[in-house]
């Protein structure tokens, strides 16, 4: 009996360890959760007004139109894939990236109809195993990521829909609810939506001159208010990535507890039963003896 | 004397917010001075210094493009990067401009060009703004 305490005795052991891992780690996804939180807090101000001014000139104009802002017939159609870098975080990414194949496969026959753009290690490499073409990919994004960080792969998505590469955009990402609940969505961003900006007519809504003109200052803003819309998704994403965990982890630790108070239980009934049955045998010596 | 609020906005954050009397920037239809009780305008500007003057003295701000949005009493300027004078690194900003200017003079394709220009555009306005 001695030798099955000696391994209950290592396996709680083990469990400990692990137990204080999954604490830490959801101890810093915590902390990390409310620094994003804060980010996408602190980038709002920015895409609030980008969107006031758009929508005022949308719906000021009349007769300003901008491709951006026009459906055309779908041939072939983009996703930004946001996605974290690392595991560790339930099913958040699985659940995400199993949405988009499946959407994928629903919507396209073939794959000339679809083009990916990922950010993420995780993204990347579910869709690499499964053979998917990766048009641009973006890995190693920093916990607080900054705008620059992924400019080049946003402004790439847009201007391929500004050139007719593309007839629509879509972005999939993790939206945040709270802590507990994130949402995988797969939201259309481009061609923006105009009922969207028609719709709010919030605050005094001023007649603003343009220079040099309208359709100029349209041309420039567009593109930077759908940047900013992947930027915001992926702020959400992060905030989705560090809630995730901090579930996990908070669950992971929750079942070591468990693990642990019945590896102890055992250990101590085997201990008994190891004590009893010594006892049992030097009686059993005494006996014969006499 | 009448002021207006002069913010600057940025994706991460608000770099600058404060009241002033004027306002100079580089749109990019030419030099622009906002005062109090303009009329709403919006402009997209050029990768320049914007010049804040407040009572006897200036500050000069490092706006990377974006656009500005006018009112009554209120300047708001959104860009994507956007320093004030303290903050920026000028021996990083030297050498980015040398760059440039290095990639400039090696005749390359297009595209290259292009960007090596803008490099370039945001390093003099970052020297110029932190020299000032």
């Amino acid at each position: 009996m001695a030798k099955g305490m000696r391994e209950i005795k290592r396996q709680i052991k083990s469990t400990q360890n692990t137990k204080q891992i999954t604490k830490a780690m959801e101890m810093v996804s915590a902390a990390k959760l409310k620094r994003a939180q804060s980010a996408a807090l602190a980038s709002r101000p920015y895409s609030d007004k980008l969107r006031e001014v758009v929508s005022s000139i949308a719906t000021g104009g009349g007769s300003v139109s901008h491709p951006m802002l026009q459906s055309r017939e779908i041939k072939r159609t983009a996703y930004l894939v946001i996605s974290s870098d690392r595991g560790l975080a339930g099913g958040l990414n699985t659940n995400l990236l199993k949405k988009l194949v499946e959407t994928i496969r629903s919507k396209h026959k073939s794959a000339d109809e679809f083009a990916l753009f990922v950010i993420g290690r995780k993204g990347r490499d579910y869709l690499k195993r499964r053979n998917f073409a990766i048009r641009q990919e973006e890995v190693g994004v920093p916990d607080s990521p900054k705008f620059a960080d992924i400019k080049s792969i946003a402004s790439n998505a847009v201007q391929g829909f500004e050139t007719g590469e593309f007839d629509e955009l879509y972005v999939v990402y993790n939206k945040f609810v709270n802590a507990i609940s994130q949402i995988p969505t797969i939201g259309r961003m481009l061609p923006l939506d105009a009922s969207q900006f028609s719709g709010d007519k919030s605050g005094p809504s001023a007649q603003y001159e343009y220079e040099p003109s309208a359709e100029e200052v349209l041309n420039v803003l567009l593109p930077k208010y759908a940047e900013t819309l992947v930027y915001s998704a992926l702020l959400d994403n992060k905030a989705s990535e560090f809630g995730s965990r901090m579930t996990a982890m908070g669950n992971a630790t929750k079942n070591a507890t468990k693990m642990i108070s019945q590896l102890t239980l055992n250990y101590n009934r085997a201990r008994q039963a190891a004590i009893t049955q010594e006892i049992a045998e030097i009686v059993g010596g005494a006996n014969a003896l006499s | 004397m009448s002021t207006l609020r002069l913010e600057i906005v940025t994706p991460e954050r608000k770099v600058y917010e404060q009241d002033v009397n004027m306002v100079v920037v580089h749109g990019v239809g030419g030099q622009l001075g906002i005062l109090p009780h303009h009329v709403p305008l919006v402009t997209p500007l050029k990768i320049a210094p914007v010049k804040a003057k407040k009572d006897n003295s200036e500050e000069f701000i490092a706006v990377h493009g974006g656009f500005m949005e006018v009112r009554k009493d209120k300047v708001v300027i959104l860009a994507e990067t956007a320093e004030l004078g303290a903050d920026i690194d000028v021996a990083r900003a030297q050498q980015a401009k040398d760059r440039a200017e290095h990639r400039l003079s090696s005749k390359q394709d297009e595209i290259d060009h292009k960007r090596a220009e803008l490099a370039l555009q945001r390093a003099v306005t970052r020297i110029q703004t932190s020299g000032r």
